[in-house]
């Protein structure tokens, strides 16, 4: 059985893709999903010859026939998203895409087609197959892309045999984060010890526990605030949640970063040490 | 005039811009737009209070008129409806409140009802009200709190609009119908590949706009050399320096903890003044 892993945290930048991918490296054979598809950023650590390009449509835009349009007004009475101007101009950007107004036009003047949101990718990289994409600017449906981003892995790890699928997950709690856990055997909860960190983590637990999902935590730069940290164990000990990893604050992750390395293939040092102790607990539980 | 500060990538230092430039300028108000995750509240000493709910419509189905001929399920572009013999399954998850259903059913089966998704809140100080919102657990569209949310601006008033982070829905909504967009960053290639797409949301939007590097010092220069090229003003620098970190995780803003920041921020708010 195929086994599927989301790396989230709630708050962004607590350091998701940074663990994600030094978790690609030492993972045995993974598949590996980049669902944060409105700012992905895997790609850069792991270098992917795309191998397989397709268009993601999302959802139909409304469009307008000016020409045909008798101006009645029942398009901007009955949009509820703003797509339409007191004087019947339509801006297709604000479009949700419910098609109400093609519903209520009596002359038929509006028509919904569909429009390219953005691109899903197959690729190699040197840690197995990435399944990424890319939202275009200011595009809805975000979520439906995660959902396919994740189908397409599924394909792969089917074809290719592979048992284990690691999805960084974007930030928040809404339709990506969702879309991103659901159905999925386990999420690693990633928390920086701020205040802001610990509430938004909060949060996501909260939507983990939602859909049922059985969540790990890891503390990620403890030492910026050790009280917040301890109050994060606590938390987690009187929620039931292991902690399995307490990672210090290190440049080194920047350092990796910015010569495109994961953590544990440019050094092997403190930090890299600490992601392969937290990797191993997290397999384990895995298993 | 409307100031949003937005970032493709999450924990670049939105929030800490925002609060910190609301804290630095005279006659200012917060509104906290990430409804997923908000934190500019941690920054103010006074709990948040909650002003009101937020619903959206839903359909109910009066089953007694429905005869399951599946108009609705099939109009429904969100699949939040199916009719599966005869029985009306509903998924409130997935509705956008567009009211489709209940216009097309021919049998005027369907009327409509509040789906809670979340509340706004209010709070701040003495000298800046904060609004935020929360959006309930489980609950994927953000996008109708944040619109209700930003009618609280008041116009006589520097409105600081802290988005929430990428490049979809939810941070479109909070971008658009502002004066400037401030773009938080830092110096790292994530940091400068998630400005680049935030960059073609913004252009996209057409609102004029500005970088602040955060953290500056942590990484290397290609995010100032991508805004020389393509000629887009750097509005500020903020170090990157473990004290700023310590305060912040302890909700703490820099102007407090390090008064001397107040001029960086009051000189932000000057360049803004002049762009604008």
């Amino acid at each position: 059985m195929v086994k599927e892993l989301a790396v989230i945290s709630g708050k962004g930048g607590c350091g998701k893709t940074t663990i994600a991918a030094s978790f690609a490296a030492l993972a045995k054979d993974p598949v590996i999903a980049d669902a944060d598809v409105d700012a992905a950023d895997m790609h850069i650590l792991l270098d992917p010859q795309i191998k397989k390009t397709e268009t993601f449509t999302g959802l139909d835009v409304a469009q307008k026939d000016d020409d045909a349009c008798t101006d009645c007004g029942e398009c901007f009475e009955n949009c509820r998203y703003g797509a339409f101007d007191p004087d019947f101009t339509l801006h297709p950007e604000k479009c949700e895409g419910c098609a109400v107004c093609a519903l209520v036009c009596p002359v038929d003047a509006i028509q919904m087609v569909e429009r390219k949101a953005g691109e899903a990718y197959i690729s190699d990289t040197r840690f197995g197959p990435l399944v990424h994409a890319k939202l275009h600017a200011a595009e809805e449906a975000s979520g439906k892309l995660v959902a396919l981003v994740r189908q397409r892995a599924k394909e792969v790890a089917k074809e290719q045999g592979k048992e284990l699928i690691l999805i960084d997950g974007p930030p928040g709690t809404g339709c990506t984060v969702i879309a991103s856990l659901t159905g999925v055997d386990l999420v690693l909860v990633v928390i920086e010890p701020s205040l802001s960190g610990i509430h938004d983590s909060k949060r996501v637990i909260e939507v983990a526990r939602h859909f049922k999902i059985p969540a790990l935590v890891c503390i990620n730069k403890f030492d910026i605030n050790e009280e917040n940290t301890e109050h994060i164990l606590e938390f987690c000990k009187d929620e039931g949640i292991d902690v399995v990893g307490k990672i210090p604050y290190d440049d080194t992750a920047t350092k990796a970063m910015l010569v495109e390395k994961t953590v544990v293939e440019f050094s092997d040092g403190p930090l890299a040490q600490t992601i392969k102790a937290t990797w191993k607990e997290v397999e384990e539980a895995l298993s | 005039m409307k100031i949003s500060v937005a970032s493709g990538k999450g924990g670049t230092g939105k929030t800490t811009i925002a609060v910190n430039l609301a804290l630095s300028i005279d006659n200012a108000m917060l509104i906290d737009c990430d409804v997923e995750g908000p934190n500019s509240h941690i920054f103010f000493k006074e709990p948040m209070v909650k002003l009101k709910d937020v619903s959206i419509p839903a359909p109910e189905f009066d089953l007694d008129k429905c005869t399951y001929c599946g108009e609705c399920a099939e109009f429904c572009q969100y699949n939040a409806i199916a009719i599966v013999g005869e029985k009306v399954l509903f998924f409130e998850e997935l509705c956008h409140g567009c009211g489709g259903c209940k216009i097309i059913c021919p049998e005027d089966a369907i009327t409509e009802v509040d789906h809670h998704i979340g509340i706004i809140e209010k709070g701040g100080s003495k000298d800046i009200v904060l609004y935020d919102g929360l959006l309930n657990i489980g609950e994927p569209f953000g996008v109708p709190l944040i619109r209700e949310l930003k009618q609280f601006a008041d116009d006589s008033k520097t409105t600081i609009f802290d988005s929430p982070p990428g490049t979809a829905c939810p941070a479109v909504e909070a971008m658009r119908d502002t004066d400037f967009c401030i773009l938080v960053t830092e110096p790292t290639p994530f940091g400068l590949h998630d400005l680049t797409l935030t960059v073609d949301v913004i252009r996209e939007i057409g609102t004029p706009f500005g970088v602040v590097v955060n953290r500056d010092g942590i990484g290397d220069d290609r995010v100032e050399r991508y805004c020389v090229n393509e000629n887009i003003p750097l509005l500020s620098k903020i170090p990157n320096d473990l004290h700023i970190a310590r305060l912040y995780s302890r909700g703490v803003s820099i102007v407090e903890g390090l008064p001397e920041y107040k001029a960086t921020f009051a000189g932000l708010h000057d360049k803004i003044k002049e762009m604008v």
